[in-house]
């Protein structure tokens, strides 16, 4: 074994048993926090193969952005300290599934690149933008509209479900005495339907 | 890739070195900073400011620090005590670990890696965690609010900077910091008149400067830590050292978001747009070195003064509001970064 084979080992079990943790823990800020050891895991691992960019693009987006979303999306909502009450009877199905998909994966993973060996030098980054915007272009694209439309949607959706419509546009000046418009008034009465939700309809 | 000026032949002896010169920059440089503020502040207020420790209280947070490590250390009965203990420590990391790519001078850096701008971003966007682990852990509802506060504003703020530095990045052509630096030596006006980029960047100058502020969480942009409805937000139940480790990561936050924009805008180590530094040999100091030390004194003198700016805007301007710090970022300063992006794309296709 060679220092990279100890190091990889390592990142591995790190990432492994806190991924571990995160479905066994008792409290749901908790699970968040493992969920950040694993993405960093992940990302270790990336770097460890030589992927550099694809590795930082893992901290940027999981650890910087997702999970400090899902963390404030708890505290907004609801997250005591200590352990939570379980909520959910189908934790047996849950994990025999997990187990099965990882085995799968695992087996599946292993028939198709099992003998293939990886350089592990630095991909450039010059190269991976070559293939993204010169060879993939258009697929690219086209992702990247369907993640728009995906983003638009949801916020449409979201914004439904709590009967609120889009509000009137902004004044342009920053510091405007405009009383802000009390959403919970709106999603509490009903009966109350703002003239946007007029329009749509 | 250029080679460090620590580029030994013996990796584990080169990797100590970077280790100590980055450790102990991290400890000096915020002190300095601290100073800086504490003196700054006080003569814009017509006060003095800290006198008695040492020759004109330089000795202050020195003696700051010592008087930390003798405290108590407090943990609230009704705490997370893990990750109570845990926050400051993720807080306080992604700093020291940003200084190993920013390059302080020709030759002082630790690693030149190919991806540095995002490499720099990417994990100064981790710090938050330890800002939201220290909120949720304190049970306290000054600190909860305090780091809903500083999720939403890092969140909203997190974009302009991005995207301010990639509008740098499209126009050097590099991600790598030094690559950056040498760009902006490369850059001429019309093909003439040599200049940095804070000057065709002026815009996203302007951004990323006013977003590093917010990332910081420093005045005008301090509601997250507001004193008269907050206390001290994430920070309220925090003492001794675990406080010391706050304070000392928000002004490494501030040395390490000032180096950026100097290394991103303001020409990095060279001490004017266009002029080299002296690579003569001094006594018995080789070219190379007094080129390091002269770019050395000249990053750090960029560094202060923008820190300098910094201070004088908390002394300045008044405390925003929530709603408008929120409203400044999403429907400003984000469309006025895309719209350089844009801009710096047309010119680099056209020119």
């Amino acid at each position: 074994m060679t220092v990279i084979d100890v190091v990889m080992l390592a990142v591995a079990v790190l990432g492994g048993a806190s991924a571990i943790l995160v479905v066994v823990s008792r409290n749901v800020v908790h699970a968040a926090l493992y969920l950040v050891v694993a993405l960093i895991s992940v990302a270790g691992t990336f770097l460890l193969l030589g992927a550099e960019f694809l590795a930082w693009t893992q901290v940027l987006v999981y650890v910087g952005a997702v999970i400090v979303l899902i963390l404030f999306g708890l505290m907004l909502t609801r997250a005591p300290l200590g352990p939570m009450p379980q909520d959910n009877d189908h934790t047996r199905l849950a994990a025999a599934l997990s187990v099965a998909l990882f085995g799968f994966l695992a087996v599946l993973i292993m028939q198709a690149f099992g003998d293939t060996a990886l350089p592990l030098s630095v991909t450039p980054t010059a190269a991976i933008g070559e293939i993204l915007y010169v060879h993939w272009a258009f697929p690219f694209m086209v992702l990247g509209f369907f993640l728009t439309v995906a983003l638009v949607g949801a916020i449409v959706l979201a914004r439904r479900e709590e009967g609120e419509g889009p509000e009137p546009l902004f004044d342009a000046e920053m510091d405007s005495e405009r009383p802000t418009p009390a959403p919970t008034d709106v999603s509490t009465t009903p009966g109350v339907t703002s003239p946007s939700q007029e329009i749509r309809t | 890739m250029t080679e460090s000026l620590l580029a030994l032949d013996n990796v584990w002896l080169a990797l100590l070195l970077k280790v100590a010169a980055i450790v102990g920059f991290f400890l000096v440089a915020p002190l300095v900073i601290g100073y800086i503020e504490h003196k700054g502040l006080a003569h814009m207020q017509a006060r003095l400011g800290p006198m008695e420790a040492a020759f004109h209280g330089i000795g202050q947070l020195p003696a700051d620090g010592i008087k930390f490590i003798q405290k108590e250390d407090i943990i609230p009965a009704n705490a997370d005590k893990w990750v109570f203990s845990l926050a400051p420590g993720v807080a306080l990391v992604p700093a020291m670990v940003i200084l190993a790519v920013i390059p302080l001078g020709p030759g002082l850096w630790a690693e030149d890696l190919d991806t540095g701008v995002f490499f720099a971003l990417a994990v100064s966007s981790v710090s938050v965690i330890g800002i939201l682990m220290a909120a949720w852990s304190s049970a306290s509802k000054y600190s909860l609010m305090g780091g809903i506060r500083a999720a939403a504003q890092l969140i909203a703020y997190e974009l302009p900077l991005v995207l301010g530095a990639a509008a740098v990045v499209l126009q050097a052509g590099t991600m790598s910091l030094v690559g950056i630096v040498e760009a902006q030596n490369d850059f001429r006006i019309l093909g003439v008149v040599p200049m940095w980029f804070v000057l065709p960047q002026a815009l996203g100058f302007l951004l990323f400067f006013v977003a590093s502020l917010a990332e910081l969480s420093r005045p005008p942009f301090d509601m997250p830590i507001a004193d008269s409805e907050l206390i001290f937000g994430h920070m309220t139940e925090y003492t001794g050292l675990r406080y010391a480790f706050f304070m000392l990561a928000e002004y490494a936050g501030i040395v390490v978001l000032s180096a950026l924009a100097v290394v991103l805008f303001l020409g990095g180590w060279y001490p004017l747009p266009g002029v080299g530094l002296p690579s003569f040999d001094v006594l018995f100091l080789p070219g190379e070195v007094v080129a390091a030390l002269a770019g050395f004194a000249v990053t750090m003198g960029k560094i202060v003064a923008l820190a300098f700016v910094m201070i004088w805007f908390r002394a300045t301007f008044p405390r925003l509001r929530e709603d408008q710090l929120q409203r400044i970022s999403w429907l400003a300063f984000i469309p006025l970064a895309i719209l350089n992006i844009v801009v710096v794309a047309v010119f680099k296709v056209v020119a």
